[in-house]
């Protein structure tokens, strides 16, 4: 296997790690926040809303999800570019609709179908190009 | 809406330029040499030093912070597709700013991701 295809392979296993992580933070910080209702901005209002964040268990767990999808977020980027790692990660939507099929037996859109298929479509184009068109280490600080 | 699509904007740029700032603090501290964890602790610690992460932070938690606001304000299929922008954005920013070759090809796909998030999006439950 080519130094490209290896590491067009390993990027997107990263891709994939990141979204399933991605994905079970967001819902879990929804579910946190969805317990917590309505945020008021305003001084007292926001405060109120971070002492019951920080007493929420869906919002650790949302937040350890989130550490997990943010290392793996900095490794696919350190090994390929970010306009490379960024749009593969839209990869997560088409999981979401497959989820909503199989698990909550949700019926689908045809709509919904569309976008899905030109998500696909699009990481699989951005998916061929070069993963890495940068040389690491020669940003200026 | 009126509230939400300020707030909205406000996270899209706030996420972007934050995931542009660590893309770019990352780049210069370079790959883990393995999954080890004396080679991970080695590759946080040059992130820890590197001050292009520690302005990402602010804005990535100004982000967090937004998106914690957005979905007490409005349902899970609204606010998660409706950041599709950040593609665009995003890849202007690689190009621009990261220097990255962004090809045809490339521009493409995210062009497709894009308007796919959009319609997702419109099927959402506004």
């Amino acid at each position: 296997m080519s130094h490209e295809h290896r590491l067009r392979f390993k990027t997107l296993v990263m891709v994939l790690l990141m979204v399933v992580c991605a994905n079970t933070g967001d819902l879990m910080l929804a579910r946190g926040m969805k317990q917590i209702g309505n945020v008021q901005i305003s001084v007292p209002g926001l405060g109120h809303a971070l002492w019951m964040t920080i007493q929420n268990g869906s919002i650790w767990l949302g937040i350890l999800f989130l550490i997990g999808f943010t290392l793996c977020y900095m490794t696919a980027v350190s090994w390929a570019d970010y306009s490379f790692v960024m749009p593969a990660g839209a990869f997560g939507y088409a999981i979401q609709t497959m989820l909503a099929i199989v698990v909550l037996h949700e019926s689908v859109s045809a709509q919904r179908w569309i976008g899905v298929t030109l998500i696909c479509a699009g990481v699989l184009l951005v998916g061929q190009t070069k993963p890495n068109t940068t040389n690491i280490g020669v940003l200026p600080s | 809406m009126t509230r939400v699509i300020p707030m909205l904007i406000f996270f899209v740029l706030c996420n972007t330029g934050g995931e542009i700032a660590m893309s770019y603090g990352v780049k210069q501290v370079g790959e883990p040499e393995s999954f080890r964890p004396m080679a991970l602790l080695r590759f946080v610690w040059g992130a820890v030093k590197n001050r292009w992460l520690w302005a990402a932070i602010p804005l990535l938690a100004a982000s967090f912070y937004s998106l914690l606001i957005l979905f007490s304000w409005a349902p899970v299929s609204v606010v998660i597709p409706a950041s599709a922008s950040n593609y665009i954005l995003g890849t202007f920013g690689a190009k621009y700013l990261l220097k990255e070759g962004v090809s045809v090809k490339r521009w493409m796909g995210v062009i497709l991701v894009c308007i796919g998030v959009m319609l997702v999006l419109f099927t959402g439950r506004v």
